[in-house]
């Protein structure tokens, strides 16, 4: 199943979806990222105040990491392998085998280990998604779905990337398609998996889906009661973060979902579809806004927060983007 | 969001790196096209940065008063709270809080030292010989 053509970087906008996308068309099906994204029911919200980071609840706009992967074999029959080592030498070793027979594998790494990464992004976060190529002069050839060229990486660096600890430890995580069919129906899988992802975003409970974006307004609402400023512009700051830093095509995740309504409007020929698509593409341009908002109160440190109004702005975006989730409920797909 | 609307703000914080967005080009038609970052962004790092660069110092005081050690100042550096210090080393919170204190420091065997040195990216000596070099 191997193809034997040289391995052509991609610049993405999401790690996993982008890693996802570019093995599979490396091995003869064309899917573009949204697609992957879409089908792989990746736009979710969800707020957890159970789990910190840095003292700040986890807030996401997409599933869980690995998900993509997981969702895209079982909605289109592909099959990855996958592997975890609990050993960093056997894992290197596998990993150059591969390399070395022509496998082009997909890695879970940390990007704090990731040297060709600017330092001001280097956090400890375990779950980033790289593809590596080939080894040439001592060195991994890696395509990084996030960066517009391909780069390198020495393999000291990326074992310590792929065997960091703690949440969400990759383990040596590695996967690659094993089966992939040629044809696939994406007639079929297309609806089931915008179902899903209406079903979680409407009726999600409570820190789910659009509920859990009215928890997350309530909650900035109720920053006003802190004395410390600084918390709050932190709290407000790290929401932005995980909207809008790497990986998430801006707006949380939205434009590349409006992408896939697109798409999927095109191979369905629906037009209901197209107009999810622009409505989510608004509900994308007011999560911006939210952002834009959150920015200025952080910059005017001295001034007072408008704290109901930014939360307003989220409370709009919600509303938005339930048109869109009501609209593609009743298209009946 | 419209191609031509996508910010390109050069911001400092990507370095040279492009990132990839999605935007409607003048058709209505969904693109893939780089940034070179947006100022919001920008902002929000750069105040968690800072915040990280204020413990930091807060704690390198601290470390010169004999108050704290060299581990709490290289852990705020590498932008960590005690929880993620604790799980990258994987140790129990309570651990790396007791290596923070000077007199518990001072004991650690040099396979430990390693092991936070490597962790933090610096030679163990910037651990151990902390109060000369700063």
């Amino acid at each position: 199943m191997n193809d034997p053509r040289v391995f052509q970087h991609r610049h993405y906008a999401h790690c996993e979806s982008g890693a996802v996308a570019a093995l599979l068309s490396h091995h003869g099906l064309n899917l573009s990222e949204p697609m992957v994204f879409g089908l792989a029911g990746g736009l979710t919200f969800a707020y957890l105040p159970f789990i910190k980071i840095n003292g700040m609840p986890l807030m996401s706009y997409r599933m869980l990491p690995k998900s993509i992967i997981r969702n895209v074999q079982k909605r289109l029959g592909i099959r990855f392998e996958s592997k975890t080592y609990r050993n960093k030498g056997e894992a290197l070793d596998d990993l150059r085998r591969f390399i070395n027979s022509g496998q082009v594998v997909g890695l879970m790494t940390s990007v704090y280990w990731l040297p060709y990464f600017p330092p001001e992004m280097r956090f400890q976060f375990n779950a980033h998604n790289l593809i590596v190529y080939g080894e040439e002069g001592g060195e991994f050839l890696v395509s990084d779905p996030v960066f517009d060229h391909a780069v390198r990486i020495r393999p000291e660096d990326l074992q310590n990337a792929r065997f960091a600890k703690g949440t969400l430890s990759p383990k040596g995580y590695l996967y690659y398609p094993a089966v992939v069919p040629t044809e696939i129906d994406l007639k079929t899988a297309i609806p089931a998996a915008i179902r899903k992802t209406v079903k979680m975003m409407l009726h999600g409970p409570l820190i789910f889906g659009l509920r859990g974006v009215s928890f997350m307004a309530n909650r900035i609402e109720n920053l006003q009661g802190r004395k410390d400023s600084r918390y709050i512009r932190l709290f407000l700051g790290h929401v932005v973060r995980m909207q809008e830093e790497i990986g998430t095509g801006g707006g949380g995740f939205r434009f590349i979902y409006a992408a896939f309504l697109q798409e999927a409007a095109d191979i369905l020929q629906m037009p209901s579809l197209q107009e999810a698509s622009v409505k989510m593409t608004e509900a994308g341009d007011r999560w911006r806004q939210f952002a834009l908002a959150c920015a200025k109160a952080i910059k005017n440190k001295e001034g007072g927060m408008d704290l109901p109004g930014i939360a307003g702005l989220l409370r709009d975006s919600a509303a938005a983007e339930k048109e869109v989730y009501l609209l593609l409920k009743k298209a009946g797909l | 969001m419209k191609v031509n609307e996508i910010p390109q703000d050069n911001i400092r914080t990507l370095g040279s790196l492009k990132k990839a967005v999605y935007a409607l080009d003048e058709n209505g038609q969904y693109q893939r096209a780089p940034t070179t970052g947006w100022e919001v962004e920008e902002i929000v790092l750069l105040d968690a940065l800072a915040d990280y660069d204020r413990k930091a110092e807060e704690a390198r005081q601290k470390v010169l008063d004999r108050q704290s050690s060299p581990i709490a100042y290289f852990m705020y550096m590498r932008r960590m709270d005690t929880v993620t210090l604790a799980q990258a080393m994987g140790l129990f919170r309570w651990q790396v809080k007791r290596h923070m204190k000077p007199h518990i420091f001072r004991k650690l065997d040099a396979a430990r030292l390693q092991q936070y040195a490597d962790l933090f990216r610096i030679p163990v000596e910037a651990l151990t010989r902390f109060e000369e070099e700063n």
